[in-house]
């Protein structure tokens, strides 16, 4: 008799909790990092009746490269109140993977609660400019390709293989921003005319806006999450997985990452009803359709996604918060959120989120 | 939805450990080359390969140290990242520990059975002091690097303690004696003398030039894995028995800069994990983040090893020495080896080497168990981890 394999999947069950998030803006010159921060820190505090000191954990996500000075994460403790001292940690990532490690420290039953928070501000600096500097240090920054340069390339290249067109483009576009006319963080919505090419064969409504903005959540664990919100929403799984940096060893009209982050997610074990991808150019929304394998009877983007808002380093934590705020309000049963990172979607993490079964 | 919480953790072990030869400048290798490095000689260590490795937490201080904005996107390839998970830590001068602490986390939560872990820094790609030292508008300027913001520290614990003006010195000639015994520390000179330290040039008062750390290259490379990877691992593994990390605001009024709180909490916590009630007596070797000379005193206090004010009685007493009974930075320390990002996990790293018993020339003689601490920032972030021979739990 072959032994018995050893238990697999999360060995506690945790859940999002709370969320909340800025509205986001083009500028936000009158404020600092913490004060941006703040007050979706004090809303999932409040929503959750949690002090700082009751937190188990405590994880955030941002970058030294948007705020132009090293070190910019550690004025965000003041937001937080980390007096006495706390158990805490920052990811030079998006708030998305600062979750994955709160969830995995909630897993080792070191904590029972966790709190977690992202935040970007892009105004200060050129962004497209900021965000060649991740490139190759040695072959590819010093050419200075942009993100939006290097999101057409991607965008062509799904044309030219006859995954999509300049009208399914623009009707990805479209149907975020009447989405995001009912979300009241987003900073474009409603109807906005498809403008010229910014790169082609990507027009302006083809790109995120440039967004400043913040956003958190609080997670817990079993009972505890039951008595912090009616309808938690629970992690059944998350996963996630980055490709080659070199564009030209990619298929960018696959995202492969994804797929293997869904699966080991239990994506495909699911009924889903909601999916928040995040997707700052429409074509990437294409890309990552293909790669989940969607199909249109799930509601994508409710929320407006990346192109009603994009918050760089927030914007992944926020599908994640948005998908599960559709559960914590009833509207969603099961929910897919997927966070991104690197050029052409080359870091993918796949959350699946769930409610209890209705009464 | 109703599964109970797990009863254990699983317990977690080290298995492989690869250094990089630090020095100022790596011009043969490019950031990749020189994780890559590192990372290859951990897997020779723990006889794996890249195939054996479920996931990579990598760490490293501030972009700017290198101008390079996320570089773990672009070392996915030359780490074997791809089609796996990646992690980027960063939590300033003790990210090298928390990245452990957090690889430590995946296994003992049994995410993943087998994780590669890396700090580094390749400060010759830039200029860490000015890339600490731009301005900010309304924040308090750091002016020119972290010796600055720590000088003053340094004498208000002198004041506090009466501690004798030639502590600093011996710090930094016992850590530099004990970097001639390690084959990867950066700065060595067999010619050295107190002396030499003592008439050194003052940079920051009381902070003399050579009891200042370098600036240097390097990675460090680790391999934790569980039980069963490590009933498969050619040599001892080192098995962590506590870890935690802690932090508190840069300033605030009330804040103790000479012993912060977050500082004693954490090392509260490791200890209690580790069932250590007398760490002075239980703790075999300790690599604490000493960047300049008179944090060892500082922390010796800070960690539990002395009482208040009596720190700098075990420096100058010789406990602390290479032969004393409480060895401290048998490796030479960051005073001998500097690649910021990396500094914290080479702490905790040696103190594996020690309990592993595979310390070469700077082995502790019988080191059962060894603490590993890293701090950052304005003495805000902690990371420690206590690591031992046996398995905890018998």
């Amino acid at each position: 008799m072959p032994p018995t394999p050893a238990p697999t999947g999360p060995i506690r069950d945790v859940a999002v909790v709370a969320f909340a998030q800025t509205d986001h803006r083009r500028r936000t010159d009158e404020l600092s990092e913490v004060e941006m921060l703040m007050p979706v820190l004090h809303q999932v505090l409040a929503d959750t009746g949690l002090k700082t000191s009751d937190i188990g954990f405590t994880c955030s996500g941002s970058s030294d490269y948007l705020a132009g000075r090293a070190f910019s994460f550690t004025m965000a403790l003041d937001g937080v109140g980390a007096w006495p001292p706390i158990s805490e940690s920052h990811v030079e990532m998006d708030g998305a993977w600062a979750l994955y490690e709160a969830w995995v420290k909630i897993l080792t039953g070191e904590a029972d609660t966790a709190l977690v928070y992202a935040y970007g501000k892009s105004s200060p600096g050129q962004v497209r400019d900021v965000l060649t500097r991740q490139l190759d240090p040695y072959y590819l920054a010093p050419l200075w390709p942009d993100s939006v340069s290097l999101a057409a390339l991607q965008a062509q290249a799904l044309i030219d293989a006859g995954d999509t067109d300049e009208p399914a483009l623009a009707a990805v576009a479209s149907r975020s921003r009447a989405d995001a006319q009912s979300n009241p963080h987003a900073q474009l919505a409603g109807d906005i005319p498809s403008g010229d090419y910014l790169v082609h064969p990507l027009r302006t409504t083809d790109c995120p806006p440039i967004s400043d903005g913040a956003a958190a959540v609080i997670l817990a664990a079993g009972d505890r999450a039951r008595e912090l919100c009616s309808r938690p929403a629970w992690i059944r799984g998350i996963d996630h997985r980055i490709e080659a940096h070199g564009l030209g060893v990619r298929d960018l009209t696959d995202s492969p990452s994804t797929r293997l982050a869904a699966e080991r997610a239990g994506a495909y074990e699911v009924a889903l009803d909601t999916v928040e991808l995040h997707a700052p150019f429409t074509s990437q929304e294409v890309v990552l359709r293909k790669a989940l394998g969607l199909g249109d009877d799930i509601t994508v983007n409710p929320s407006g996604g990346a192109l009603a808002a994009n918050p760089i380093m927030a914007a992944g934590l926020i599908r994640i918060g948005e998908a599960a705020a559709r559960i914590h309000r009833g509207e969603s049963d099961a929910a897919l959120a997927h966070a991104t990172s690197g050029p052409c979607l080359q870091q993918n993490l796949v959350a699946v989120l769930e409610g209890d079964p209705r009464e | 939805m109703s599964r109970q919480r797990a009863s254990h953790k699983e317990p977690v072990a080290v298995v492989g450990i690869g250094q990089t030869a630090h020095v100022s400048a790596r011009h043969d290798v490019s950031i990749a080359g020189l994780v890559r490095e590192a990372a290859q000689r951990a897997l020779a260590d723990a006889e794996l390969t890249w195939a054996d490795i479920d996931a990579v937490v990598i760490g490293k201080a501030p972009d700017f140290f290198e101008g390079v904005m996320m570089p773990e996107l672009y070392l996915a390839d030359a780490l074997g990242a791809v089609g796996k998970p990646m992690l980027r830590v960063h939590t300033a001068g003790s990210v090298g520990g928390s990245t452990a602490l957090v690889a430590a986390n995946l296994i003992a939560a049994r995410v993943h059975g087998t994780v590669l872990t890396l700090a580094f820094e390749k400060q010759s790609e830039s200029n860490a002091m000015w890339g600490l030292s731009l301005p900010i508008p309304f924040q308090q300027p750091l002016l020119a690097g972290a010796g600055g913001f720590f000088a003053p520290h340094v004498r208000a614990y002198m004041r506090r303690t009466g501690a004798p003006d030639h502590i600093g010195s011996l710090v930094a000639y016992k850590d530099r004696r004990n970097a001639l015994k390690n084959p990867y520390a950066h700065l060595k000179d067999p010619t050295l003398t107190l002396d030499k330290i003592q008439s050194s040039p003052m940079l920051w008062d009381p902070i003399r030039y050579a009891e200042t750390c370098p600036s240097s290259d390097g990675a460090c490379a680790m391999i934790l894995t569980d039980r069963a990877g490590a009933a498969r691992a050619p040599h001892p593994p080192a098995w962590v028995h506590g870890g935690a990390m802690r932090s508190e605001p840069t300033l605030f009024a009330g804040k103790d800069f000479v012993s912060p709180q977050a500082g004693k909490d954490c090392a509260a916590d490791v200890y209690h994990q580790a069932g250590i009630t007398d760490p002075r007596r239980q703790i075999d070797a300790v690599e604490m983040y000493v960047p300049f000379s008179w944090y060892e005193p500082m922390w010796l206090e800070n960690l539990g090893f002395a009482a208040e004010g009596e720190g700098w009685k075990l420096t100058e007493s010789g406990v602390t020495e290479l032969d004393g009974d409480l060895p401290v930075n048998p490796s030479g320390g960051v005073l001998s080896t500097n690649p910021i990002g990396a500094s914290g996990m080479i702490r905790f790293a040696e103190a594996a080497l020690q309990v592993r018993g595979r310390a070469g020339a700077h082995q502790i003689p019988d080191a059962r168990t060894a603490l590993g601490h890293a701090y950052g920032g304005g003495s805000q972030f902690f990371a420690m981890w206590v690591v031992g021979a046996e398995r905890p739990g018998g």
